[in-house]
């Protein structure tokens, strides 16, 4: 029997590297082809080893604006008709359809792939969750999620869609069709899993409602956080360190209503040598922080983009052991892993950073893009045709 | 009469990192000493394997391990250097016309990287030097934390010139593990910005002359006047112990 294709059967015979990631923003609302995010997070390949790709955007769905649109993988196929019975109990169905893809030889067995674009049951919202829609859908889909059918959502927002799956980037990007899609905000990874498995549901973006989370580094506390989190409803299921970064995100910015960043103070809080040296107010906010929200504490490094609509994110541990790069060109607002994938989309930037570990590096609809003050940053204009 | 040395030019537009620095590995054996590369975007590694005193000079954005293991060549890069530039070089210059990115100097023992702007985490971490190989680090602008990060050798200098006036360093961790090698930064550091391996004593007079050949090449590289740099006061930090973790298990 041959071993190697049994046990490594996406031939990935690289065993070291980082991921990648990178997102782009138009603050002034713009919708764009994924053209930029697939260029950009193509150019590092390199990072990843082909065990997982995907893409996040935002505005995609505009003729389905105020439906929340499910995107459901479903490793056992004979349980769609039981989601859809489970889907049509608890929403208005507007309409439902298999994700468009074509079959690549490169990407063998993909899983069976639906979106289905939804209405909550306004009556059974009011029941169940005191009217509180968006606990509702959270509820819906942690259900599907545990519930051994083999179907899993992992896209849940309105007008935001994920797509992912088991190959490196420009793979995963033709298998969807990527280009084709437009919005005004795009974030994409390609994976190098380090002690996950690389499977469809386990490719980044990790996504909740409409937040959606890309993530390089490794997540030493995910017991810890898994716990926290368990005891407020969310539940996980893909296997992967990275869902809790899109769980902690709903759970401290849209649940506690936490602004990004006191979140980001949670998740990459100060050294204590550092609060130390605060002022007695800043002190006892950091130390509050750090009493209540223990448990969400991200231990181990990581670079993330978090996004949800009209925001993105861009975060790093607190003595940033995993890369950032940050620019700007006009409206629009880049961070990436490597400082070439922004300059292959936009050779020509006004700002270029170098964000600090812990402090978040926002992105807003409506808001002017300025590099945070004292940031390590440097004017780059530069010409990159060869002058000689 | 000299000859004029053999030029190449190669437009690195979707060239894997690999088939790049094949191609120039075959060109420095065929005698080529001087190459230009344009279109850059994030190939590693280059300038690694080269041997010989080529000069190289980039255009666009070089990929992570810049001049990794370099050991003779001269790399110039107009634009932005990423992590771990000249990682474990061991001779050679490297002349960056920008920033650069976390790791710059990353284990290196020997040869000069001089960095026009500012640096990210961990620059210099695990530099170090034997006999005659003395790895010098030039940075323009101000550094991110860790800067000289377990140092076991080589000289680092700071030259924070991209701060405002009134703007002082903001690094913190300076030399945390340092125990070996000399770092020369220009302006004040508080002490909780120190790591608790490395104390600040006077410059001597050896430190003055080092210092002003060095800041004399970076002045010339990047069009600056050296006295005016020079004219400030720097900090001279030095490692408080060889082996400062010596007795960490011994009970």
């Amino acid at each position: 029997m041959d071993l190697i294709s049994l046990e490594n059967r996406y031939g990935d015979d690289k065993v070291y590297d980082a991921c990648g990631l990178i997102g782009i923003m138009d603050v002034s609302g713009e919708r764009f082809s994924g053209r930029d995010i697939v260029t950009g997070i193509t150019n590092m390949e390199e990072r990843g080893n082909g065990l997982g790709a995907g893409f996040a955007v935002y505005g995609c769905y505009p003729e389905y604006a105020d439906c929340y649109a499910f995107h459901v993988m479903f490793t056992e196929p004979d349980s769609r008709s039981q989601v859809e019975a489970f889907l049509k109990e608890n929403f208005v169905l507007v309409h439902a359809e298999e994700v468009p893809h074509q079959i690549l030889p490169e990407l063998p067995d993909p899983p069976l792939i639906w979106r289905y674009f939804l209405h909550a049951n306004k009556k059974r919202v009011v029941e169940e969750k005191d009217g509180d829609e968006l606990e509702y859908i959270v509820d819906k889909v942690m259900a599907l999620n545990t519930s051994g059918l083999g179907a899993y959502v992992y896209s849940s927002g309105k007008n935001t869609g994920v797509f992912k799956g088991v190959g490196h980037p420009a793979q995963i990007a033709e298998y969807f069709g990527i280009e084709e899609y437009a919005g005004y905000l795009w974030t994409a990874h390609a994976r190098f899993p380090t002690n996950t498995p690389g499977w469809w549901g386990g490719a980044h973006p990790f996504a909740l409602l409409d937040w959606t989370v890309v993530h390089n580094g490794e997540i030493s506390s995910y017991g810890a956080n898994r716990r926290y989190l368990e005891m407020q409803g969310y539940h996980c299921t893909m296997q992967t360190d990275t869902e809790v970064m899109a769980y902690a995100a709903d759970f401290l910015m849209r649940r506690h209503s936490l602004p990004v960043e006191v979140a980001a103070k949670v998740m990459a809080p100060p050294l204590w040598v550092e609060i130390a040296r605060m002022t007695p107010e800043n002190q006892a906010l950091a130390r509050t922080l750090r009493q209540v929200y223990g448990g969400l504490l991200i231990n181990g490094p990581f670079t993330v983009i978090i996004a949800r609509q009209g925001e993105m994110i861009g975060l790093t541990d607190r003595i940033r052991l995993r890369p950032l790069t940050a620019a700007a060109r006009g409206d629009r607002l880049y961070l990436s892993s490597e400082e070439a994938s922004i300059r292959l989309v936009s050779p020509e930037l006004d700002w270029v950073w170098m964000p600090m570990g812990g402090q978040p590096i926002v992105g807003r609809l409506g808001e002017l893009i300025r590099p945070p003050v004292g940031a390590t940053l440097s004017i780059a204009a530069q010409t990159l045709t060869c002058a000689v | 009469m000299r000859q004029q040395k053999q030029r190449l030019k190669i437009d690195a537009t979707g060239i894997h990192y690999k088939d790049l620095n094949t191609r120039l590995r075959q060109a420095v054996e065929g005698g080529i000493e001087q190459i230009d590369l344009s279109n850059v975007f994030g190939q590693r590694y280059i300038g690694t394997d080269l041997h010989r005193p080529v000069e190289i000079y980039i255009h666009g954005t070089p990929g992570n391990d810049l001049a990794c293991f370099l050991d003779g060549p001269r790399i110039v890069v107009y634009g932005n250097g990423q992590d771990g530039c000249g990682n474990t070089m061991n001779g050679g210059e490297v002349i960056i016309h920008g920033q650069a990115g976390d790791a710059t100097g990353y284990s290196m023992r020997g040869g000069k990287v001089f960095v026009r702007d500012d640096v990210g985490y961990r620059v210099a971490i695990h530099m170090k030097e034997y006999e005659g190989q003395r790895p010098t680090i030039v940075i323009g602008g101000t550094a991110q934390h860790f800067l000289g990060e377990y140092m076991a050798g080589g000289v680092l200098v700071v030259l924070g010139l991209t701060l405002r006036p009134g703007e002082r360093h903001t690094a913190n961790f300076v030399g945390t593990g340092m125990h070996g090698g000399v770092m020369y930064i220009r302006g004040k550091l508080e002490d909780y910005q120190l790591g608790k391996e490395v104390g600040q004593v006077p410059m001597e007079e050896a430190d003055h002359t080092l210092l002003r050949e060095l800041v004399q090449e970076y002045a010339a590289h990047f069009d600056r006047d050296a006295g005016d740099i020079l004219s400030q006061p720097f900090t001279k930090l030095i490692p408080l112990s060889s082996r400062p973790y010596g007795r960490l298990y011994a009970y």
